[in-house]
């Protein structure tokens, strides 16, 4: 299965919900703000969402701006 | 007694209110950024120094390869998240950054900032307006970031705008208070808390601004960039409070001619002081 984080490919080979997504590929989890094909999902959404074949996911934190 | 006076007893009756930004109240009125830092230790101690109650920070994508701390372990609780929208090259850009800041639970404080434009880095007012609009419509705290212009601000006034930011000088640039005029436009004719944002590269370049009466001022990258970042924060800290302070005591204005400061009448000879 392909999707797309962050605008790279990654190859998942089974199926995951987006808690396992997050702990797998943000190296820290905390304050992590996800968006699935342009829907922001909470994060109590995490675990019943699954992901498909060509989904485009965002995973974003806050950095230091002024 | 006259000599018995100390300074705290003699301008205790001069109170300054808080500054109130959508029914929130603060008594700093020194506003921190929180890019560029060297360390995350330089910001933490920035502003803790700085005494800064709002606080900016930016949102971006997550870093797949390297860990990185989080920028929100190292501000206090108590300081208020004022997440920017840069990045954002029009108002709908503007839009989906501020849904996600806000689905973090970090709040719903906005500053928008929209930028096309690569060169002076000026933000576009006319997608400001339209951000801001649907932004306060859906609950947001909105504190739009532009460059100073009166019927820009008084659309944004009517979009529901929190305050307004005007920038002072290019952004980044330290060359403080290049729109000073126009920000005083702003200042007498706009009824929301302005802000002066960008440019300020200087302690003395913000008293200036508190001075004309600009309700807070914001600064990054003149802190960020400093040797030594907390004491510099600490600086602009005591220049904004007595900018403020100055303000309210009522500045007397400039005058074009000499205006003798010792009385010009009882010397003790009697001819006229020459020309």
């Amino acid at each position: 299965m392909n999707i797309t984080i962050n605008g790279t490919s990654q190859q998942l080979d089974t199926a995951k919900n987006l808690s396992e997504i997050v702990a797998g590929f943000c190296k820290q989890p905390k304050h992590v703000i996800t968006e699935l094909n342009g829907n922001i999902i909470p994060s109590e959404k995490w675990p019943q969402t699954t992901l498909k074949n060509g989904d485009a996911l965002e995973l974003v934190t806050f950095v230091g701006g002024g | 007694m006259p000599w018995n006076w100390s300074p705290s007893s003699v301008v205790v009756k001069m109170t300054d209110p808080a500054l109130v930004i959508a029914g929130k109240s603060f008594t700093s009125r020194f506003l921190l950024g929180t890019g560029k830092f060297k360390s995350k230790n330089d910001l933490a101690q920035s502003i803790a120094a700085s005494g800064s109650q709002i606080v900016t920070v930016a949102l971006r994508r997550i870093d797949l390869e390297r860990h990185e701390e989080n920028i929100l372990e190292f501000i206090p609780p108590h300081v208020t998240l004022l997440t920017n929208t840069s990045g954002a090259r029009n108002a709908q850009e503007a839009v989906r950054i501020a849904r996600l800041a806000k689905a973090s639970g970090c709040g719903n404080w906005v500053k928008i900032e929209v930028i096309n434009d690569s060169k002076y880095l000026l933000p576009d007012n006319q997608e400001t307006i339209k951000a801001t609009e649907i932004l306060a419509a859906e609950g947001f705290v909105v504190l739009p970031y532009i460059t100073p212009d009166l019927y820009t601000a008084r659309a944004l006034v009517k979009a529901g705008a929190a305050t307004v930011m005007p920038l002072g000088s290019f952004i980044g640039s330290n060359q403080g208070l290049k729109t000073k005029e126009f920000i005083q436009v702003l200042i007498d004719e706009i009824d929301l808390p302005i802000i002066v944002d960008a440019g300020i590269g200087a302690p003395s370049q913000a008293a200036e601004a508190m001075e004309m009466g600009a309700d807070a001022v914001l600064v990054n990258t003149a802190v960020a960039s400093a040797q030594d970042p907390a004491t510099l924060a600490r600086a602009f800290a005591l220049a904004v409070e007595a900018g403020r302070m100055a303000y309210l005591s009522g500045l007397p204005l400039k005058n074009f001619l000499a205006n003798a400061s010792s009385p010009l009448t009882g010397f003790l000879y009697d001819d006229v002081p020459a020309n």
